[in-house]
């Protein structure tokens, strides 16, 4: 219909222009031009009215996962959305359960479904039904870290200051302070203060979350050792480092230099991170504290667990050392879960790497 | 256990008092329950299906009272409530070496499987309030005598004070034995039961 107008003015025209004798001629042109155009039209397209109806919305229906009973349906579902605007939907249906909090399976003892997801994947038939956990208050993880960072700071603080309650005042006063107290007050701080600016600045922590208690947990294990190491650091009887000065003052070099190589590494994976270039491992640059990647696969761990030693040897107290034993072990867990992974990502660069230590782990 | 159960009954007969009955009986005692870090090693290792840290948390506590507690402080020796545990622990030993025996022989009596799932639900108690009153009565010995403590200042800048540290056992009993008490009422349940906690299927 769209295409006959055109042909008819174009009849006109042929007819205005031309005398009665080709008249006829020009007509059984125009006829069979236009019979060609109708043909050449290709496929009948239906107006824009049929055509919306003929997309199909899913509906999601959200049950609970220990009763089985449904919360609420989601329906008008684009096949193109994903989990997580599904969870945006359910928010605005009930408002208590914000996204990061909502917890979707497909069966009631299957994993997570991750928020990337999109529909169409799921989807069995125009109705899909998921199981719904409450994952409990969640943080930020830059809350999380945050949190977790800014006590040691001002509790070890709080010790350095010799608060009244805290130590007897009579011994506080009169106590001449050894300069490893003050080095390590600065050490402890510098650590803490770097781990903040770099939690701030440099990490990408791509709006993750994490339930609550694990900061809690977290929390507890932080502030509680640092309460307990600066106690005995600021304590009027501190005793100091056997080797006198030579230890201090090595332990404190080395202290340094595991402090910046741990910047620096985090700053090369945090711009590897950022440029996307996941495909590669990070390479060792021109910085001499980078070197340590051809060594090690997780070099960060190496330089956190050399500054607790560092510390642990410039105080030389028992209560840093236990503290020191158990980051190791901890990091000695996370440095093989991280190795295992590159070993499955990047097996010919990593291969003759260890995990953590060179040559030994 | 039987031994020591025994040798206890034989002391209260013949002397008509517990004084001095810890020191009688103190050599069988150390020698069964020390063995009993096996049980542990056993659940680590594999052969045992029992989950390592309730196994390691029960021995833990009984190894300590029996070494830190009653062969270290000699004055409380002679109290009550060291005779309330050692009658709750060897009536309970007694019945669970004898309940895992029949059971590796598939020759389990009734009375012995009914025995171990229901003594437990006085003795349990009883047991715990016979080790805290211990504990509280050891207390003024520690403090005066300050064993097994570290004091400032000293060259790994370290200090412990087993007062404290007492005080700090006495109440983590608190949330630890209501925790082991409904795993054993569980376990009861579903041993002498058959109740299977599952949520409920259409």
């Amino acid at each position: 219909r769209r295409h006959k107008p055109g042909a008819l003015e174009h009849r006109r025209d042929v007819a205005a222009q031309g005398g009665s004798p080709s008249a006829a001629h020009h007509e059984v042109r125009s006829f069979f031009n236009f019979s060609q155009l109708v043909l050449s039209a290709g496929h009948l397209r239906s107006p824009p009215a049929l055509k919306h109806s003929k997309v199909t919305y899913f509906e999601v229906e959200i049950l609970d996962v220990q009763s089985k009973k449904q919360i609420c349906i989601v329906d008008k579902v684009p096949p193109s959305s994903t989990l997580l605007d599904v969870k945006h939907k359910f928010h605005k249906a009930c408002p208590q359960w914000y996204p990061s909090r909502v917890g979707l399976q497909l069966e009631r003892n299957g994993p997570y479904l991750k928020d990337s997801i999109s529909i169409q994947s799921l989807a069995v038939s125009s109705i899909i039904t998921l199981y719904f956990t409450d994952l409990g208050q969640q943080v930020s993880w830059t809350t999380f870290f945050l949190t977790e960072y800014s006590g040691p700071l001002l509790i070890y603080l709080l010790f350095y200051v010799r608060l009244s309650t805290i130590y007897d005042q009579v011994e506080s006063v009169k106590n001449f302070r050894h300069p490893v107290v003050h080095l390590a007050c600065f050490c402890h701080c510098l650590h803490y203060t770097r781990h903040l600016l770099e939690t701030l600045f440099v990490h990408k922590f791509c709006e993750g979350h994490t339930p609550l208690k694990n900061m809690i947990k977290g929390c507890a294990f932080y502030w509680g050792f640092t309460s307990w190491i600066a106690y005995y650091i600021n304590h009027p009887r501190y005793t100091p480092p056997s080797f006198g000065h030579r230890q201090v003052s090595f332990a404190a070099l080395a202290f340094l230099m595991c402090e910046a190589g741990n910047h620096f590494i985090n700053v090369a994976l945090a711009q590897q991170n950022h440029s996307g270039s996941k495909a590669c491992f990070p390479s060792p640059t021109y910085n001499p504290f980078t070197w340590l990647f051809l060594l090690v696969s997780c070099p960060n761990y190496t330089y956190e667990v050399g500054s607790w030693i560092s510390f642990t040897v410039m105080t030389q107290t028992l209560p840093v050392g236990i503290f020191a034993f158990l980051m190791v072990i901890q990091m000695c867990l996370w440095a093989k879960k991280k190795h295992k992974l590159y070993l499955k990502r990047f097996y010919p660069e990593v291969r003759r790497k260890a995990a953590m230590i060179p040559v030994i782990f | 256990w039987l031994v020591l159960g025994i040798a206890m009954a034989r002391f209260y007969m013949q002397k008509g008092t517990h004084k001095g009955l810890f020191r009688s009986v103190q050599k069988t005692l150390k020698f069964f329950q020390t063995f009993a870090l096996l049980e542990v090693v056993h659940c680590a290792v594999g052969i045992v299906h029992t989950s390592v840290l309730v196994t390691g948390v029960q021995v833990s506590s009984r190894i300590f009272m029996v070494w830190f507690i009653a062969h270290s402080i000699r004055q409380i020796q002679n109290e009550e409530s060291v005779i309330l545990f050692l009658v709750v622990w060897t009536v309970t030993e007694i019945t669970r070496y004898s309940f895992y025996t029949f059971n590796l022989l598939n020759h389990l009596p009734h009375f012995i499987k009914w025995a171990r799932y229901n003594f437990f639900i006085i003795l349990y108690p009883v047991g715990v309030a016979g080790e805290l009153l211990t504990i509280y009565a050891a207390l003024p010995y520690v403090k005066k005598t300050g064993m097994f403590s570290l004091r400032l200042p000293n060259k790994y800048n370290v200090s412990f004070d087993y007062y404290y540290f007492l005080i700090a056992v006495m109440i983590s009993y608190i949330p630890l034995f209501p925790q082991l008490y409904f795993h054993m009422l569980r376990q009861r349940r579903k041993v002498l039961y058959g109740e299977v906690i599952v949520e409920k299927d259409d």
